[in-house]
């Protein structure tokens, strides 16, 4: 699977993308994102508040429940501010 | 039509051809968002912008074509630059041509209000040696619920 991270998500994990193995037992963005978190620091500290984090699966905005597989492309990044 | 770009347009001739060739336009409106050098009482030297391409052109055409299913609309137009800009550079062009004004008016309204807090770009403001994160707006949110509620649909 494909990780994207923009925005401060990325700076605090200090990575722009990455491609992972999906654990078996990951189903959900809100799995994805709880694995992610054991990862190290960085991922805890871009993790630590989700009211700040916004999903993307696939190029569309998701909520936490969204379900996810191998082969979907996953995008984490703070509220937009373009315009 | 939607353009995703680093460098500068010419807002005089891109809101010019919305109209042109065709009579049946009878209002074009446009608005253009620009950089301040000023935000709060803290000067910023230049910002960047930054975009999840693919997913920026997909979110925006999807933008422009509820706007074509809310209104009747002749043509849209929706520039947004990423990169360096600097203090009273163009950052965004909506733009939308209609035979009325009031679904002109609208309609534009509505395309920035929803790129706003949909589209995926970040601003970095850059002071002296420091950067940071622009922080989302909730009255830019407000902005765009008023649309999903309804008050402000035809």
């Amino acid at each position: 699977m494909k990780i994207l991270y923009f925005s401060w998500v990325r700076d605090r994990i200090d990575l722009g993308n990455e491609e992972i193995v999906l654990p078996e037992n990951v189903t959900t963005v809100e799995q994805l994102v709880n694995w992610l978190q054991s990862k190290g620091d960085g991922y805890a500290s871009a993790f630590a508040d989700l009211s700040m984090i916004r999903v993307a699966v696939n190029q569309e905005h998701v909520k936490l429940g969204h379900p996810i597989g191998e082969n979907d492309e996953v995008a984490f990044f703070p509220p937009v501010t373009g315009g | 039509m939607i353009k995703v770009q680093q460098k500068d347009f010419n807002y005089s001739l891109e809101v010019a051809a919305l109209s042109e060739g065709n009579h049946d336009v009878g209002g074009v409106c446009a608005f253009s968002g620009l950089v301040r050098d000023l935000v709060g009482d803290k000067h910023i030297d230049y910002m960047t912008l930054e975009h999840y391409p693919g997913m920026t052109e997909k979110c925006l055409a999807e933008i422009e074509a509820e706007a074509h299913h809310r209104w009747p609309l002749e043509k849209t137009l929706i520039i947004h630059r990423y990169g360096r800009l600097e203090p009273g550079d163009q950052i965004v062009l909506v733009a939308v041509s209609s035979v009325h004004r009031e679904a002109a008016f609208d309609a534009c309204r509505f395309l920035i209000d929803f790129l706003k807090t949909n589209a995926p770009f970040w601003k970095l403001e850059c002071t002296g040696g420091d950067s940071k994160w622009v922080t989302a707006k909730d009255t830019d949110t407000q902005a765009c619920d008023r649309w999903l509620n309804g008050d402000k649909k035809e």
